[in-house]
């Protein structure tokens, strides 16, 4: 489980995120949604600590992320694992030089256990005889999946996916997001994911955060999103013409 | 405190082990090619024109060999070749920190719980030090040899003046001094172009930027440090 307690970050004079506080559970994917520009991925940065905060806080199952000491922060970060925007894929690896990676730095596994782990990574993300192909040489959808095979090969207990569905097409965007959904379910970790696409939303979002203007303005499920009774959530959700005919009917 | 966070929270020998090795492969064996011709046109350079500007009859013609021999091992191979290095690796580093940190390679580095900067940079700033001495020295040789090849082809110089003119009035310390130039120009070179390409932001054409920034400023540096090594282990 991890807790966040009114982070705060302004780049500058702009404030992005204002106080913005939230649990989110174990077990299934916790998503954060809003329209671009909004703080989403400022306040997932914040979470992970690639950003620091102004002020506010993050606990993982009761652990003080930002005030611990620099050996307690690095033993959290190596229980993450993240899939970002692009990919973030090592250019110049392999797919399976990138899924080993975690396992190459951070254990001192035996190298067949290691093969066996990066094959069963991939098979579980779908993706099979690519462990040769260079990043360059795999498709959007791919990489997104190769992405995630690399941040679950070591076994993370926080699993945080950056707009995983962007720039895939809608079959592709639902397979990446069963896929998120299983693995969080299967693993039992507590997954984190931004996105803005009604599509994941709709499809698994159990439990949601709403960002509007960089503050927490909703939390719920996709289930009671299209009657919250919050004008932002609902402009934001049936901005989408689908949802728009949903609601007419 | 970029370079103090080298040496923080770092990761097992073994891993830097087989980086430093491949940094090395591209640095060393990626800039030889380059190195060898740049010196070898250097030597020959500096023979045909020391020879020109040698307008005495009283003037022994050994004497271009030990002029050529003190300009190379001196000046020409430790620093023109650092700037052909700041411009070929120092901008290759930049250009791969920086791209590395635009497409989120760097955050996922730091999300695994690995300090980046000593991931990343240790291995090429050790790797400059250990394969840069070893280019100057490179380039020396062929400096020389491209000497002895304009001088004698073109017959300004006979074989055997150049030798005698290389051996003559030998002084060891102008080779200590040039590797000494060499080490602390390979530290500012990989130091500096990855601090440039580490540290970029935003897209494609600031990864531009940062490559122009880091040999720019490396070039800088190294023409500064060039002087003030000079003025400290030369003056007398």
């Amino acid at each position: 489980m991890i807790k966040i307690q009114d982070i705060t970050k302004s780049f500058g004079d702009k404030l992005v995120l204002s106080e913005v506080s939230g649990v989110f559970e174990k077990g299934k994917p916790n998503l954060i949604i809003g329209a671009s520009g909004t703080g989403k991925s400022v306040l997932l940065k914040c979470i992970v600590g690639l950003i620091k905060p102004d002020h506010g806080q993050a606990f993982y199952d009761g652990r003080d992320f930002y005030d611990s000491d620099r050996t307690t922060k690095t033993e959290i970060r190596r229980e993450m694992g993240m899939l970002f925007q692009g990919g973030a894929l090592f250019d110049s690896k392999t797919v399976e030089q990138n899924v080993r990676f975690p396992l190459d730095v951070l254990t001192k596994m035996p190298r067949s256990e290691k093969a066996d782990r990066v094959n069963f990574c991939l098979k579980r993300v779908g993706l099979e005889n690519v462990n040769s192909k260079m990043p360059s040489e795999i498709s959007g959808g791919m990489k997104k999946r190769v992405g995630i095979a690399r941040a679950i090969v070591n076994n993370p207990n926080y699993l945080f996916c950056d707009e995983p569905n962007s720039g895939l097409d809608p079959q592709t965007s639902i397979l990446i997001d069963e896929l998120i959904q299983d693995i969080s379910e299967d693993l039992d970790i507590t997954t984190i994911v931004v996105t803005h696409d009604m599509n994941s939303v709709m499809g698994i979002g159990e439990r949601i955060m709403f960002i509007y203007k960089g503050q927490n303005v909703w939390v719920g499920t996709n289930k009671d999103i299209t009657h919250s009774g919050v004008k932002e959530l609902d402009d934001f959700v049936f901005a989408n013409k689908v949802m728009n005919s949903l609601r007419s009917k | 405190m970029f370079l103090g966070n080298l040496f923080t929270n770092r990761e097992t020998f073994k891993t830097y082990y087989k980086l430093v090795l491949e940094e090395c492969i591209s640095i060393g064996l990626g800039s030889l090619f380059l190195v060898a011709l740049v010196s070898t046109f250097m030597g020959a350079v500096t023979t045909v024109q020391t020879a020109y500007n040698m307008v005495s009859d009283f003037i022994p013609n050994y004497v271009i060999s030990q002029v050529v021999r003190e300009m190379i091992v001196l000046e020409l191979a430790p620093t023109i070749i650092a700037v052909i290095y700041a411009g070929k690796v120092g901008s290759s580093m930049a250009g791969g920190l920086g791209t590395m940190r635009i497409t989120e390679q760097i955050d996922a580095l730091e999300v695994m719980g690995i300090n980046s900067i000593s991931y990343l940079v240790l291995p090429k700033i050790t790797a400059s030090i250990m394969m840069y001495p070893l280019l100057v020295i490179i380039a020396g040789v062929c400096g020389m040899l491209g000497g002895y090849l304009a001088g004698t082809l073109t017959g300004i110089i006979t074989p055997t003046d150049y030798v005698y003119g290389l051996r003559s009035s030998y002084n060891e310390f102008t080779v200590i001094f040039a590797l000494i130039k060499s080490v602390v120009f390979a530290f500012l070179v990989a130091s500096i172009s990855s601090y440039k390409g580490y540290y970029t932001q935003g897209g494609a054409l600031e990864v531009g930027v940062s490559t122009t920034q880091a040999v720019t400023t490396s070039v800088i540096a190294v023409l500064i440090a060039d002087y003030l090594l000079a003025q400290l282990l030369l003056a007398k």
